[in-house]
């Protein structure tokens, strides 16, 4: 019986009483690094503290999600736009029009308006090849430039890409090449380019290590990505397909129902600013190109004016039906196909 | 009433007169005390426009009646059971009924009006209050003659089924019952149907095409093959450890122990780095035997090694305490009557060992299962149950109802072991450890069982050992895999620590996570194995309605794979009544649950060679339940004591699948960090943060080993030493 009451005296002390309100809580979606440094100097500008938390996109969606009952959550901060755009479509997110928004580029503005204003672009990441230089010269193979160079039968089992159905990247992709190439030869090509296919990896950025590692010898990712490898050492170059390619826009959106709006609302202005987007970009060696007009971009990024960019149709190819169809189409027509 | 009945009616009005109802912030308490939010069940009712609380003081005074009024011991138990039955009912129906915003069921609405009362979570007066309710409940049942009139027995298996109901059965329900509905939350027979009919679940393609077979048989077939694997070699360690004079014997435990306390990724990144197409090993093999590097790692084979390599321990822990256990007397009767070692061995050893290669294999089986970490760095093409339900969950397509759906298949093949393990088992009696004097002497292995064992241990514990070199090697250099420069950078950014103007600051970036994590891990520990152990005892020394079934629940928190549970309980403890989520409780109450079964497990084979008369004797001595569990079972259960503890603390600092949805900013976790850290494709900083988790593990098990002390079977000479891996490393 004693035992009984110690573990009852336990379970009383375990359950730390209340959740200050005053604090704001952030689920950050970029890398912890960013996500720390990013916050640091947020609660040094204006005293207000911060609770964060770094999990994935899909992580931070799916609870977001379970918790749309009682949100714990006020901003969600990073991640591609798409998990964005459906959290908005599905009622998650609050509508704010931050002043901060005339400083932005355009295709920030035009990521706000697709969502009705409930999420915003704060970077611009290209999808791009890259490839691990050693393994290519060991096996004489030109490096490639396109999307088509990708169909040589020597890439034989040597591109990996993710599976679109758990990774947010790999549906860039898919959208990307449906986009560029009409839905009927974009499918062709994905069917050609299932035989070189060695993996499809669950993550979106497994296929960046791998490649740096030499598993494969080209990997296709977010350009941005590869370049973090290069700078790291490893001999891998990365290159925008010459037809011409997708892109993701990170953002940031502010949680419906969250408990202290007031201060979501300045950390989403902060977000955007352009000394936020400095710190946290090229401050940080991250290469991606920031929203902010005035923010400074590393000089290791992929320059834009040498990517050939589509006119990415976020709110069609962002929507949840859009989505399940043509996943579903993807499992059917290409993964179930042999090898 | 007894005394602690006494108590326990005490600690129930405590918990409804004095202590804050709701879970409400503190700080500013005389404004909100007794009667605002902050306020007791009894404050509120009466002053604060709660009257819903009110008729639990009913319950509270009905079973206040025996110790006021002199009754006989039937009327008194019945007031108690009606007391502690009708405010336990009401308090539960009422956290259920009232949410934040109102009634929680429409048609309460339309009935009383919307929206009704209003109420936060239960806080600690609720809590206090519900447990000895139902503390009194379970003494009235007890006076009233159920399990021989033992309240000890009745209150703990009151206690352990609320416990498991509360936090296994609710969260689990809430998210199967998404199985059943489609997108947009109505309930569709039909698409349940087709989702579980899936070609991609049951497809036999692989059998007679190119094609690849559905995921579920992908899942069997590993699971089974790591089932087997992982008994055999669990037993070869076991007897070796207990049964031969081998020399290395505290290196070689050392080694079985060390893929149970490798945080996930870790040991995949170590095969990608030894057996990819780029590493040491296969540029080795091709540099001297021209053989050409390929990517095999990838698929079944990396995925199957991994899990050998992470799992073989638990077998190693369950089949220990089993193999010491068996009875030399037996072993010496049949030597007596003439049977070689080897007849022995195969008719008397290893019949007697089944319970522990049942369990042994059903851990294997089921670990193999829920595994996710593995086949998501190793799985290439192939494709495991598991990993779909996490992508279901959180990948591009994001439906939560399919991964309900597969979660259901994973149960289905999780429920057939377990009805496997049962038959093969039988009604057969194992117990070996009886109150007779049994002091023979352990038998050595048959000769050929002996290098049997030897063959299969030793090799593998010889790549256990090269794995674990890469690990290590990997947190000292700049990157591995392609540079190979030392450096002690990784250690310093994670577990920096400096010397500031207030003495010693902690400005690693691990530090946060590192000691947030030994927090819950040490909290978790305790309370699994009591609450583990307890469930073991109770469902196989007492017999009750619907043990089985309650056996069986057990198992499923185990058996759902961590992704499905991190979500099902957001989706329960987010909102009242138990709102728990973002707290540390939520992520030791997890733990707890997960892990309890082996707890479970290991009691139960330790418990099944242990004679009843053992039991039966303390009793007739005139020792009540609790004191004989406490001076006869207890130190009897020893090895699984220290198997449940150690299972425990190095699972809450190693698993990752469950608590990915559960950490907050102040609760995050070490192995979050590391996943973090490996998307990041900051490897040594991953491998430094595990080698010192490592680290910090092997001195908590050797700390366990050493306060729970050895079992002492009275054997003639101690046949090999037990439990104590660390002790003999150390000397």
């Amino acid at each position: 019986m004693k035992r009984l009451v110690v573990a009852a005296a336990m379970a009383v002390v375990l359950v730390s009483p209340g959740r200050a309100q005053e604090t704001l809580t952030v689920y950050c979606s970029i890398l912890e690094e960013q996500c720390r440094v990013g916050v640091a100097a947020f609660e040094k500008a204006t005293g207000i503290k911060v609770s964060m938390v770094r999990k994935s996109t899909g992580e931070t969606y799916a609870q977001l999600r379970a918790e749309a009952n009682n949100p714990r959550a006020d901003v969600w901060w990073g991640g591609p736009g798409d998990p964005h755009l459906q959290a908005a479509e599905e009622g998650l997110l609050a509508e704010y029009k931050s002043p901060k928004l005339a400083e932005l580029h355009d295709w920030a503005v035009k990521h706000a308006e697709q969502s009705g204003w409930r999420t915003a672009g704060i970077y611009l990441g290209a999808l791009g090849l890259g490839y691990n230089t050693k393994v290519l010269a060991s096996r004489n193979i030109p490096e490639p430039k396109c999307w088509a160079d990708l169909l040589d039968p020597r890439f034989k089992d040597e591109v990996q890409i993710a599976d679109p159905n758990s990774s947010g990247t790999a549906y860039v992709m898919l959208a990307s090449i449906v986009q560029l190439m009409g839905e009927d030869q974009g499918f062709a090509y994905l069917k050609a380019l299932h035989k070189n296919v060695n993996q499809y990896t669950k993550s979106g950025a497994a296929p960046v290590k791998a490649t740096a590692l030499g598993e494969t010898a080209v990997g296709i990712a977010f350009m941005h990505d590869m370049v973090t490898m290069i700078l790291d050492g490893a001999p891998v170059k990365t290159v925008a397909p010459c037809e011409g390619t997708g892109y993701e826009t990170g953002s940031v959106s502010i949680v419906k129902g969250a408990k202290n709006m007031e201060a979501a609302r300045r950390f989403y202005d902060w977000t955007l600013s352009a000394e936020a987007q400095t710190l946290i970009g090229s401050g940080l060696k991250i290469n991606w190109v920031p929203s902010n007009k005035a923010a400074a971009t590393s000089p290791h990024a992929p320059k834009l004016s040498d990517i050939k960019l589509i006119a990415y149709d976020a709110a069609k190819y962002g929507s949840s039906a859009e989505r399940t169809r043509l996943l579903k189409k993807w499992d059917a027509e290409v993964k179930a196909l042999p090898k | 009433m007894t005394p602690s009945g006494r108590a326990w009616l005490l600690l129930g009005l405590i918990g409804y007169a004095i202590l804050p109802w709701h879970l409400a912030d503190l700080a500013p308490l005389a404004n909100r005390y007794p009667a605002g939010e902050a306020g007791s069940g009894l404050g509120r009712a009466l002053f604060g426009g709660a009257w819903w609380l009110l008729p639990i003081a009913a319950g509270l005074a009905v079973a206040t009646v025996p110790v006021v009024a002199r009754l006989d011991r039937d009327k008194a138990a019945a007031w108690l059971v009606a007391g502690g039955g009708f405010g336990l009912a009401l308090l539960v129906v009422q956290g259920f009924v009232i949410g934040h915003n109102g009634w929680t069921t429409a048609w309460l609405a339309a009935w009383f009006g919307a929206p009704g009362p209003r109420q936060g979570g239960l806080g600690f007066g609720a809590a206090l209050t519900a447990l000895a309710l139902l503390m009194l409940l379970c003494q009235g049942l007890a006076d009233r003659g159920w399990c021989r009139g033992d309240a000890f027995v009745v209150s703990a298996i009151g206690l352990v089924v609320a416990l498991i109901g509360l936090f296994v059965f609710f969260p689990v329900l809430r998210i199967l019952v998404s199985a059943f509905q489609d997108n947009a939350g109505q309930f569709s027979f039909s698409e349940f149907a087709a989702k579980v009919l899936d070609r991609s679940i049951w497809g036999l393609d692989c059998l007679t095409s190119s094609l690849r077979c559905g995921v579920a048989w992908n899942t069997l077939f590993l699971a089974v093959l790591v089932g087997v694997g992982t008994t055999a070699l669990g037993l070869a360690f076991a007897l070796i450890a207990t049964r031969t004079g081998f020399r290395y014997k505290g290196a070689l435990r050392v080694l079985t122990v060390l893929p149970i306390i490798t945080p996930p990724f870790v040991i995949g990144l170590a095969l990608i780095l030894l057996f990819g197409r780029s590493g040491a090993l296969s540029a080795l093999l091709y540099e001297w035997f021209d053989i050409p590097r390929s990517r095999w790692i990838y698929g079944l084979p990396g995925v199957l090694i991994a899990q050998l390599l992470a799992f073989t321990p638990i077998a190693f822990l369950v089949l220990i305490g089993v193999v010491q256990g068996i009875s030399p007397s037996l072993e010496e009767a049949s030597q007596t009557l003439r049977a070689s070692r080897w007849t022995t061995f195969r008719t008397v050893s290893l019949p007697l060992m089944r319970p522990g290669l049942a369990n042994a294999f059903l851990l294997g089986f089921v670990e193999s299962m829920a595994d996710f970490g593995n086949p998501l760095v190793l799985g290439g093409n192939f494709e495991v149950l598991s990993t779909k339900i996490f992508f279901a969950v959180v990948g591009a397509a994001h439906d939560q109802g399919r991964a309900a759906v597969l979660s259901l298949v994973l149960l289905g093949f999780t429920l057939a072991a377990f009805w496997v393990q049962y038959a093969w088992l039988g009604k057969r009696v194992y117990t070996t450890v009886t109150g007779k004097g049994d002091s023979g002497l352990l038998l050595p292995l048959p000769r050929r069982v002996a290098w049997l064992c030897y063959a299969t241990a030793i090799p593998w514990a010889v790549f256990t050992f090269v794995v674990y070199a890469v690990i290590l090697v990997g947190g000292f250099v700049r990157s591995m895999g392609r540079d190979y420069t030392p450096t002690l950078e990784h250690f310093l950014t994670g577990f920096r620590i400096e010397a500031g103007r207030h003495g010693l600051f902690l400005s690693g970036s691990a530090w946060d996570s590192f000691i947030a994590t030994l927090k819950v891990a040490a909290m978790a520990a305790p309370l699994t194995a009591v609450i583990g152990l307890l469930t073991a005892y109770l469902m196989s020394r007492q017999s009750f309605a619907g043990r089985r079934a309650f056996e069986f629940g057990t198992m499923l928190s185990f058996a759902i794979p961590g992704t499905v549970v991190g979500v099902s309980y957001i989706l329960a403890f987010n909102v009242p009544p138990v709102e728990i989520t973002g707290t540390a409780f939520i992520l030791v109450m997890c733990f707890v649950f997960r892990n309890m079964p082996v707890a479970v497990r290991s009691g139960i084979a330790t418990l099944s060679q242990i004679d009843k008369s053992l039991d039966e004797a303390s009793l007739t001595l005139g020792a009540r339940s609790f004191a004989t569990v406490r001076r006869v079972i207890l130190p009897l259960l020893r090895p699984a004591v220290v198997a449940s503890l150690v299972y425990s603390f190095v699972r809450a600092m190693t698993a990752v699948s469950a608590v990915i949805f559960l950490v907050s900013a102040e609760y995050n976790m070490a192995t979050t960090y590391i996943v973090g850290r490996v998307e990041a494709g900051e490897f040594g900083l991953a491998i430094a943060y595990s080698c010192v988790l490592i680290v910090v593990m092997l001195i908590a098990i050797l700390m366990i080993q050493l306060l729970v002390g050895e079992r002492r079977l009275g054997r003639r000479t101690a046949p090999a030493p037990v439990g104590n891996v660390a002790v003999q490393a150390a000397g």
